[in-house]
């Protein structure tokens, strides 16, 4: 099997090395110390097999596997034990080993690996969230601003934030303060075009200018993305 | 008494190979010193969610050291960095854990 280790320790890294070289079943394709080099791998190299740690600082191994489409199978390794039942969820993960790992321990759960048959990888989406159905809603929103209603043209806004029982609608041009919440505006947008990365921000993917961290820059705007909403915004991106 | 680090893990692992065990303290005396600096910097910077990090990181080690008792401080002290508080005595505990594993990899 074709593997690759994913685990932002070195020591990790190579312990698990070290365990892979004692099976002849394996053979360690790649090493990477953080999950987007590793989604870059996964575009361009057929793997069969990750061996993904679940807490990393900023994208974490669940994060991980909600954003590949085709996860091939998945051992999760790990210091906590508490990450079990979480980590059953998912159809693409084999076991669940917990550090430090021994030869013995290992050694089982590659031949779980190796009798393990996942549900059919093309159409399984169990790793990945149901999308809403788009909205038919044209191109336009009306707001209602002191008792007008007032036309947007839907793909020039970039950024909606939440302000207590208003929102702040920015498009290129002007900004609206509307009394609505974001719950009733997400419901208004396209889903393809819109994604909420923050409970206060929604943003239109379309115009972002680059991400960094845990912060995407929109226009002038720097906007935070929570730790939920990553998989879901690095999933919506064109990856080289 | 206090626990004190030692090789059984890393012995079990290697199956007698001196050069992989070389390399694997090679690699845990490059990166403990940075994970310590990492949870003491963010400890100074009241960032206790990052320290709580440093700490789980540095938990594995400890227990690739035999720790196993120390182990348990470590989840201890992780668990109240993540709620934002730093215990004293888990802290001190900690530290001593840290100054055990950082002489031992030294000499090692």
């Amino acid at each position: 099997m074709q593997c690759i280790i994913v685990d932002d320790e070195a020591t990790a890294r190579a312990i698990l090395k070290k365990l892979a070289s004692n099976n002849e079943e394996l053979e360690i394709q790649a090493e990477f110390s953080n999950a987007i080099q590793a989604i870059k791998h996964l575009n361009q190299h057929q793997v069969d097999l990750i061996f993904l740690d679940i807490h990393m600082p900023d994208f974490t191994g669940f994060d991980f596997i909600q954003t590949i489409k085709n996860p091939p199978k998945i051992i999760l390794s790990t210091s906590d034990r508490n990450f079990a039942i979480e980590a059953f969820e998912y159809d693409c993960i084999v076991d669940y080993l917990v550090k430090p790992i021994t030869q013995e321990r290992f050694d089982k759960a590659i031949k779980k690996a190796l009798k393990f048959s996942p549900k059919d990888n093309i159409n399984d989406v169990s790793s990945e969230k149901v999308e809403a159905t788009p909205k038919d809603s044209g191109n336009d929103l009306y707001v209602n601003i002191d008792r007008r209603l007032i036309k947007i043209d839907i793909p020039s806004i970039y950024l909606i934030e939440a302000r207590g029982d208003y929102i702040l609608i920015k498009t290129s041009a002007k900004n609206y303060t509307v009394h609505s919440t974001m719950k009733k505006i997400e419901e208004k947008l396209p889903d393809h075009l819109f994604l909420k990365i923050h409970r206060s921000f929604i943003i239109n993917v379309d115009r972002i200018i680059d991400i960094e961290d845990n912060s995407v820059l929109i226009e002038k705007d720097v906007i935070p993305v929570s730790r939920s909403s990553r998989p879901e915004l690095m999933k919506r991106l064109n990856l080289l | 008494m206090e626990e004190k680090p030692n090789y059984s893990y890393i012995s079990q692992l290697s199956g007698g190979d001196k050069n992989f065990e070389e390399q694997l303290l090679d690699v845990v005396r490059l990166e403990l010193p940075l994970e310590i600096e990492n949870y003491k910097n963010h400890l100074k910077t009241t960032d206790f969610m990052r320290a709580g990090d440093d700490v789980h990181k540095i938990k594995h080690k400890i227990s690739i050291l035999g720790l196993e008792k120390s182990y348990q401080v470590a989840i201890d002290h992780e668990d109240k960095l993540r709620e934002g508080v730093v215990d004293p005595e888990l802290f001190s505990q900690f530290e001593k854990i840290l100054d055990a594993m950082t002489t031992f990899i030294q000499k090692a």
